[in-house]
């Protein structure tokens, strides 16, 4: 067990450096691009350029601007926005993280619940219209971008019907923090999280359900239900639990790449100041540090939360754990 | 060597095939799998050679080796006299026209996604063999060759029987007229009524095309009918060789005698006379080969120095060969004639190991209800083919 | 026919759909423009940049998945390792570098003979096909690798065929079913991304439009002109749903075992 988690965090030391110079490169390195064209304004005399590129070392081998970029990220962690130079790149990250973490805590919680309430109600419903209907529901749910969601949400709740008993408690769009008022922080993320989880409640009903009905022709399965065992018995301690553990490593997965900056669209449409806020608004200024250190930030968390979850599932199941 | 009368078609010379296993980061190779080791016979122009083992003793891999699918980690291959071992794709493409090699699973061998015109017109296209005409109209007449339909031209190879599958594998083989071809456990995945059709099949393809044949099977059953000579393979190694009749009568090797006791007799009478030995325990791996005599975990007459000395291939006359420290079915007079054959013998094997006992007799029997007698019995019993039993 | 600025109109006199005219069918745009021919010239611009990116990324990962399957040994180790660094990226956030880069620089890239403008329905196209290749390439190449074993390819191998033979003669017709299952879920997929990346204003860039150009415009017109931002949400949710179903009918009807997997 040492052996394969010393192995797998070797491999993930390798991967994350790739990460990075993989990023810089496509940033700081793509033939054709000059970063420097957002800061020096426009129409800059070569002397301001030279200026801003000697600022921000970018005159210096690649090499070398790779190495202080890194250091100024990771190190002295005192990289600066080019836009606004009282940005501190890092602190703005790790302020910004609790936004994003709570927005998708949330709609995790959902999409767990409905998901799991949709795809064994499908089961129990088959063979009737609902089961059908539920699916196309769900595939609908699939097929809706977040943001337009999101949109049409902020129409309904914000304005339309924001003045009848049905929503007049929502609140403008915007955050608050956990810490200064815990009830706010609930009100203000109810509609997110509902319009984050719809696309996978959709995603993990159909996946539970396809898996249900695999699990159904199982000798364990048939022998269950020959023991006499109730249907609901069968179905929720023979046949769920087995289905789940796609559904457990999908979720993983799917947490980490939300996390790590996927629900950048539903940040933008309800205006919260997470991650991928962040990123949307260094997006506009074209600021590459900012939009370089969300990627690595990204990219990070979803290859450490990976590692995790193959060293977790190792724990758990022997027979994945390699020899 | 007198034995190996005819014009040699195919020499296999201290060939090896090692499998390494690799392990951690760097891929460090670790163990490796003995899969053939050490192997030299050769195949005359026409002949049948039967080659039998149970399965992982490496057959089809030498016989994959034979015809370069994989690459001999040493020892050569030499075909018509020249070395075809070290030959590279570009070399060895000429070759592929003369040797071809039929496969034992006919539902993995055909091309699921290939109409069977084009699967047997593909060795033709290579080749650049005819037009399009030309090879359309020698597939037809290669499918009337092997008991198929002209119209089974368009079909896809899921429409066919397994029988009819492996003839659309034959005439696959076939098709660029070759003079050597390897049947890996041709009929093996075959019902056993079709069994014997396409064994016929394949015997009236030699007599028509002059084939020379390497016939891979895991039971002496099947190519008792089909071979001139047998050659008996044990993890890796040729333990016994011998014209087939001989090998029938009077096998040498305690492990010829067990897969020949496998063999079943149709008449119950008979079938209940004869004793059948099963062999304990599993075949040993191959990565780790037992010392010695690879057998001798297995074998009932196994002494101290078949743990310690692994034996020669001794020649017992009439170009049969064997390895074993405790020879059956040899009398005292053959014995003393017996000579090691250097040729056939393994480098790791002791030449002055010849076995001074004849038929094992002097040593005990670790089962005591097996006696010689019935050893000899038995042998009786398998000189008559199935049809004189009756 | 709806056409495009069809209709002189002055100030004050912008419609607010839905009407029951054959202009401004569902009204007008802040610039006065017709909202539902901009949804239907924007369509088309969202149905070529997700068809073309989804079939180039089949292209290029049918062929990389070959390549290393096929080779297997150091081509297949660096191909694979590339694909993880890939995959290692949230979709979203490595499209949204690339474009960004290539958004840097006004005058179009050029690299040796090719030009690329900023503006080109290129640009996406080849952004959203790039950042999937890692999720077409790894079942294909697991495919590959298995079929590689088959005895037809060794049987090929036992005629001397050559390298490209065994490759799209006897591998490549025994994976491209994966392929053909996969096409419209990452159509699907693509369209999806293609109006996300230009809702971010990082896809189709002005004067052209998409669906997802569009959805962005209506953003500030969200409570004024609603069916700016709806209408072409409605379209991509109908087109990415038939997408689906037609993918959900192809795989029962050639691969009912495949699982497939797509993260959006």
């Amino acid at each position: 067990m040492a052996v394969f988690i010393v192995r797998r965090s070797i491999g993930l030391i390798a991967v994350l450096f790739a990460i990075t110079v993989l990023t810089f490169l496509i940033f700081f390195a793509t033939p054709g691009v000059d970063p420097t064209r957002a800061l020096a304004g426009r129409n800059p005399t070569p002397e301001t350029v030279a200026a801003i590129k000697h600022q921000f070392g970018l005159d210096r081998s690649l090499p070398v601007q790779y190495l202080l970029m890194m250091k100024r990220l990771f190190i002295s962690r005192d990289l600066v926005s080019y836009g606004n130079q009282a940005l501190k790149v890092v602190p703005a990250i790790t302020s910004a993280a609790p936004v994003t973490f709570s927005l998708v805590l949330g709609a995790a919680v959902i999409w767990v619940v409905f998901a799991i309430l949709t795809g064994v109600l499908a089961v129990i419903l088959k063979g009737t219209i609902f089961d059908p209907l539920l699916m196309i529901l769900a595939l609908i749910g699939i097929s809706m971008p977040v943001f337009w969601l999101g949109e049409v949400a902020n129409l309904v709740t914000q304005d339309r019907l924001h003045n009848t008993f049905l929503f007049h408690w929502v609140p403008p769009l915007g955050y608050t923090p956990l810490t200064s008022n815990p009830w706010q922080w609930f009100l203000h993320l109810v509609i997110p999280w509902i319009t984050l989880s719809v696309l996978y409640i959709g995603f993990y009903a159909r996946v539970l359900r396809a898996n249900l009905l695999d699990v159904e022709n199982e000798d364990y399965v048939r022998t269950a239900r020959a023991k006499g065992l109730s249907e609901r018995r069968v179905l929720l301690k023979h046949m769920l639990r087995t289905s789940l553990i796609t559904f457990v490593s999908l979720f993983g997965l799917d947490f980490g790449v939300l996390v790590g900056g996927g629900a950048l669209l539903t940040e933008v449409v309800f205006g919260l100041p997470g991650v991928g806020k962040l990123t949307y608004d260094s997006l506009v200024k074209l600021d590459l540090p900012v939009i370089m250190a969300t990627v690595i930030y990204g990219a990070f968390f979803i290859t450490i939360a990976n590692a995790l979850v193959d060293i977790v599932y190792a724990r758990l199941d022997p027979r994945i754990r390699p020899a | 060597m007198s034995v190996d009368g005819g014009t040699p078609l195919v020499e296999v010379d201290s060939l090896k095939k090692y499998f390494p296993i690799r392990k951690g980061l760097l891929s460090r190779e670790v163990a490796r799998v003995h899969a053939v080791d050490d192997v030299t016979f050769s195949v005359r122009e026409g002949e049948t050679l039967g080659l039998v083992g149970e399965s992982g003793c490496g057959k089809s891999t030498l016989g994959r080796t034979i015809v370069r699918l994989l690459d001999p980690t040493s020892g050569d291959v030499k075909f018509r006299g020249r070395s075809i071992a070290k030959l590279g794709r570009r070399g060895l493409r000429p070759l592929r026209r003369e040797m071809q090699i039929v496969f034992q699973d006919p539902y993995a061998s055909l091309n699921p996604r290939k109409r069977v015109g084009s699967i047997i017109a593909a060795p033709l296209q290579i080749h650049g063999v005819g037009d399009r005409d030309e090879r359309k109209k020698q597939v037809r007449a290669l499918l009337a060759t092997v008991g198929l339909s002209p119209e089974h031209y368009n079909r896809f190879p899921h429409e066919f029987s397994g029988g009819q599958r492996q003839r659309i594998g034959v005439a696959r083989a076939l098709a660029l007229r070759p003079k050597l071809i390897v049947a890996d456990e041709p009929v093996s995945a075959l019902d056993v009524s079709i069994q014997s059709q396409m064994l016929n099949l394949l015997d009236d393809l030699q007599e028509e095309f002059q084939l020379t044949y390497i016939f891979i099977a895991h039971d002496l059953g099947v190519v008792r009918h089909v071979s001139d000579r047998i050659a008996v393979m044990y993890l890796g190694k040729l333990v016994e060789l011998s014209p087939a009749e001989e090998l029938y009568e009077r096998p040498i090797m305690p492990y010829t005698e067990a897969l020949l006791s496998a063999v079943p007799i149709p008449d119950p009478d008979l079938s209940d006379q004869r004793e059948r030995i099963v062999l304990q325990g599993d075949v040993p791996s191959p990565i780790n080969p037992p010392s010695g005599c690879r057998f001798h975990p297995r074998c009932r007459y196994m002494t101290d120095i078949c743990v310690q000395v692994e034996p020669p291939l001794v020649d017992y006359g009439n170009g049969h060969l064997a390895a074993c420290h405790h020879p059956l079915n040899v009398d005292k007079e053959t014995l003393d004639r017996a000579r090691v054959s250097e040729r056939h013998t393994p480098a790791a094997a002791d030449e002055h190991a010849k076995p001074e006992d004849p038929s094992g007799a002097s040593q005990p029997v670790p089962t005591p209800d097996i006696q010689r007698s019935s050893v000899v019995r038995r042998i009786v019993d398998y000189s008559k083919r199935p049809e004189e039993q009756t | 026919m709806i056409q495009q600025g069809g209709g002189a109109l002055g100030i004050g006199e912008i419609p607010i759909g839905p009407t029951w005219q054959t202009n401004y069918f569902i009204g007008a745009d802040a610039q006065g423009r017709d909202v539902m021919a901009r949804v239907l010239y924007g369509g088309r611009a969202s149905l070529e940049i997700g068809i073309g990116s989804a079939l180039i990324c089949c292209g290029i990962a049918l062929v990389l998945a070959l390549l290393a399957g096929f080779f297997r040994g150091p081509i297949d180790a660096l191909l694979s390792r590339l694909m993880d660094l890939i995959w290692a990226f949230p979709v979203y956030l490595l499209a949204i570098s690339l474009a960004t880069v290539l958004l840097t620089k006004p005058n179009g890239l050029q690299w040796g003979f090719v030009h690329v403008d900023p503006s080109s329905l290129w640009v996406p196209t080849a952004i959203i096909a790039l950042v999937y290749v890692p999720y077409v390439f790894r079942p294909v190449r697991g495919q590959v690798l298995s079929v590689r074993e088959k005895e037809y390819v060794e049987a090929a191998i036992a005629q001397g065929a050559s390298n490209g033979r065994l490759m799209f003669g006897e591998i490549l017709p025994n994976v491209i079913t994966t392929v053909i299952v996969m096409l419209p879920l990452m159509i699907a997929t693509t369209v999806l991304t293609e109006s996300a990346l230009s809702f971010l204003s990082i896809g189709v860039q002005p004067p052209k439009a998409s669906w997802g150009t569009i959805i962005d415009d209506g953003q500030s017109l969200l409570y004024t002109r609603p069916w700016v931002a709806i209408a072409p949400g409605i379209m991509i949710v109908l087109t990415v749903l038939s997408l689906n179903v037609l993918g959900d009918g192809v795989r029962d009807a050639l691969d009912p075992r495949a699982k497939l997997r797509m993260r959006g």
